[in-house]
């Protein structure tokens, strides 16, 4: 590998501040060799800037960046051996495809008689063998995406940094695109991949571990399915699948508690009686009509998504989201229906555990 | 051009025409027929000729085509890259830096040219300096000259090129003077082309600062042109301006069509 870079990437404490205002506070994180991490948060959390501080445009004002057990904070972009592919591409405008490929090859003078062999198989990894004579400006957005991961490929980095990669393709051509990533990290299983998100499907799909960003902190760190199924915050919980929220009073008895005067049959836990708490259901996992742990109150909006109905309902003040299987006979505005939810599908958050809840808007 | 409806195209055509034509178009057209005659004493000129070309493109005129071609091609690589190197440098500069840099090459273009030429004159009169009598005083005024507006027209480029194009190489694992070569300059080369034909046009045309300096080995068109027509020679004089005018035209032709193969949008 001439990349240089053994897999790896680990946060020490960084914290990154544009003019004396805190933009990465304390990151603690770190990829294993081969792993794919998605940094996922809200616009604004810090996320372009943590890939930037692995890349080298920004110097932290404090913590360490490690590539493999190699220290790189001090050192230049040029010299830390990784592959990044931003937004807009910034594939060279004035170099051909084949050209675009083989400059980080030339740059790090490999060997004049292997360049073609190697810009050949990069661009045959992502399909784009045909297009090598073309300038960048003769391309579509997706196949200028595949150049620019094949050209951060080409110098077989140990670590690749993928800033919102598909954000400026449209939505059927992100899931193909999305899907390629897949097959493009079991090809290549050392290297190891950042992925900046402010996508949950993307990041759900395609990372071992997803890391959850807000405010400029690292709000969680775990696998999808724990993320997902088991959040630690509130903000995970809205943010990651889009959760309800409501809030709750737990109860003496055993796996009990208080909403708005109903009881509620839910795993408490550790939770001590009396104590507030976040009861957290995700929306599909509400059903309509009675059952146990109902829920009764009005429609206050209802939105037809195709295959499925997303009911807001307004249950003593608290606005509760319900994802339904298409409805036959859609609920009136005002109508009281009467939503339940499974013991085991819910999942009880100390309250007041991260520090805003505002990731709800992101329906 | 911005103007939709009927009418309003009409109207704009027309105020291009009058204020184009007496402007622009009526004196350098006066000077082309000027050129082709012997004598111009009523409304129209008369006894067409083509003698004064004879004279303009050959002898002394073309000794002066070729003196100003060299001091115009001299001066202007010069001061691209002088412009450019400063310009480039002034992008690592803090603000106040960049502002003082920004304020020095503008100060030849503030001063009248006759004060930088007589600048030149008294700065470069005396040893260890002494380049007074050498064609090199009046390269050298040229290229003080025409880099403020090389300068300028880099910088501005600059300053539109995106970081990302810098970064994406950076991070490919290329030093920053591979970065400079191939990527900063390419996509700077129609700023370099546009900066470099700008800065040819003024040096051809440069006659107050060099009237002051020249030698008489080293005596540019414009000069020429000057001194045929204060002797009397105006129609002499208008054809070599007519030939100062094609050369000129003609290599900004030539550098046009680069810049139009180096722009990729
Ligand atoms: N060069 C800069 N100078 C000053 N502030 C900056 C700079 N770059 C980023 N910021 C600020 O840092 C914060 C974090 O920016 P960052 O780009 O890391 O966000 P992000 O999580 O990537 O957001 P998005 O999803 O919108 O890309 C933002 O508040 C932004 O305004
Ligand atoms: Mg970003």
């Amino acid at each position: 590998m001439t990349g240089g870079a053994t897999g790896g990437i680990r946060f020490d404490q960084v914290s990154v501040a544009y003019g004396g205002n805190t933009v990465l506070d304390r990151l603690d994180l770190t990829v294993e060799p081969g792993e794919v991490m998605a940094l996922l948060g809200p616009s604004g959390s810090g996320k372009t800037t943590a890939l930037r501080a692995v890349a080298g445009f920004v110097q932290p004002a404090s913590g360490r960046v490690y590539l493999g057990d190699r220290d790189v904070t001090g050192l230049p972009p040029h010299k830390r051996g990784i592959g990044m592919v931003v937004q807009q591409y910034a594939l060279f405008p004035h170099m051909r495809v084949h050209d675009n490929v083989a400059f980080g090859l030339k740059a790090r003078k490999a060997a004049k008689a292997e360049i073609p062999e190697r810009v050949a198989e990069a661009l045959e990894l992502v399909g784009m063998a045909a297009y090598a004579e073309r300038y960048p400006r003769e391309l579509s957005g997706g196949q200028q995406q595949r150049v620019a991961i094949a050209r951060a490929l080409a110098i077989r980095p140990g670590v690749l940094l993928l800033d919102e990669p598909l954000s400026a393709l449209d939505a059927r051509l992100r899931s193909g695109m999305l899907a390629e990533l897949a097959r493009l990290h079991r090809e290549l299983p050392d290297v190891s991949i950042l992925y900046v998100t402010h996508d949950q499907v993307e990041a759900l799909t395609l990372a071992d571990r997803i890391a959850v960003m807000d405010k400029a902190r690292l709000q969680d760190c775990g696998t999808p399915q724990e993320l997902y199924r088991r959040p630690r915050t509130e903000f995970t919980a809205s943010f990651v699948g889009n959760a309800n929220l409501l809030p709750v009073t737990v109860a003496d008895g055993a796996d009990t508690v208080d909403f708005a005067g109903r009881a509620l049959d839910v795993p408490t836990g550790e939770a001590a009686g009396g104590a507030t708490a976040t009861l957290c259901v995700r929306p599909h996992l509400v059903g309509l009509g009675d059952g146990p742990n109902a829920l009764s109150g009005t429609i206050a909006e209802v939105q037809w998504r195709g295959s499925t109905h997303r009911l807001y309902v307004d249950v003593d003040g608290h606005r509760v989201k319900a994802d339904l299987r298409e409805l036959r006979e859609t609920p009136a505005l005002g109508d009281t229906v009467t939503l339940h939810f499974a013991a085991e599908d819910a999942v009880l958050l100390p309250a007041g555990t991260a520090p805003g809840t505002g990731g709800g808007a992101h329906a | 051009m911005l103007v939709h409806s009927r009418t309003g195209k009409w109207a704009a055509w027309a105020v291009f025409f009058v204020l184009f034509v007496p402007l622009f178009a009526v004196p350098l057209l006066v000077i082309l027929a000027a050129s082709f005659t012997t004598n111009w004493s009523g409304a129209f000129p008369s006894g067409p000729t083509t003698e004064h070309y004879a004279a303009a493109t050959g002898g002394d005129s073309l000794q002066a085509l070729t003196t100003s071609l060299i001091t115009a091609v001299s001066a202007s690589l010069l001061a691209l890259t002088v412009g450019s190197w400063a310009a480039l440098a002034a992008t690592s500069l803090r603000r106040r830096g960049r502002r003082f840099l920004d304020a020095l090459f503008m100060l030849p273009v503030a001063v009248p040219s006759v004060v930088v030429g007589l600048a030149v004159l008294v700065a470069f009169s005396k040893p260890p300096m002494l380049l007074n009598g050498t064609r090199w005083i009046v390269i050298l005024a040229h290229t003080i000259l025409v880099t403020a507006f090389a300068y300028s027209s880099v910088s501005a480029a600059i300053v539109r090129l995106d970081p990302m194009y810098e970064q994406a190489a950076a991070s490919l694992g290329a030093r920053p003077s591979y970065v400079l070569w191939r990527i900063k300059l390419p996509l700077l080369l129609p700023a370099l082309t546009a900066a470099a034909g700008l800065c040819f046009a003024l040096s051809m045309g440069e006659l107050s600062a060099t009237m002051m300096l020249y030698p008489p080995d080293w005596t540019p068109l414009p000069v020429q042109i000057f001194a045929a027509t204060d002797r009397g020679s105006l129609f002499t004089g208008a054809a070599v301006a007519v030939v100062l005018m094609g050369t000129t035209l003609l290599v900004l032709l030539g550098v046009a069509r680069i810049r139009t193969r180096a722009s990729y949008r």
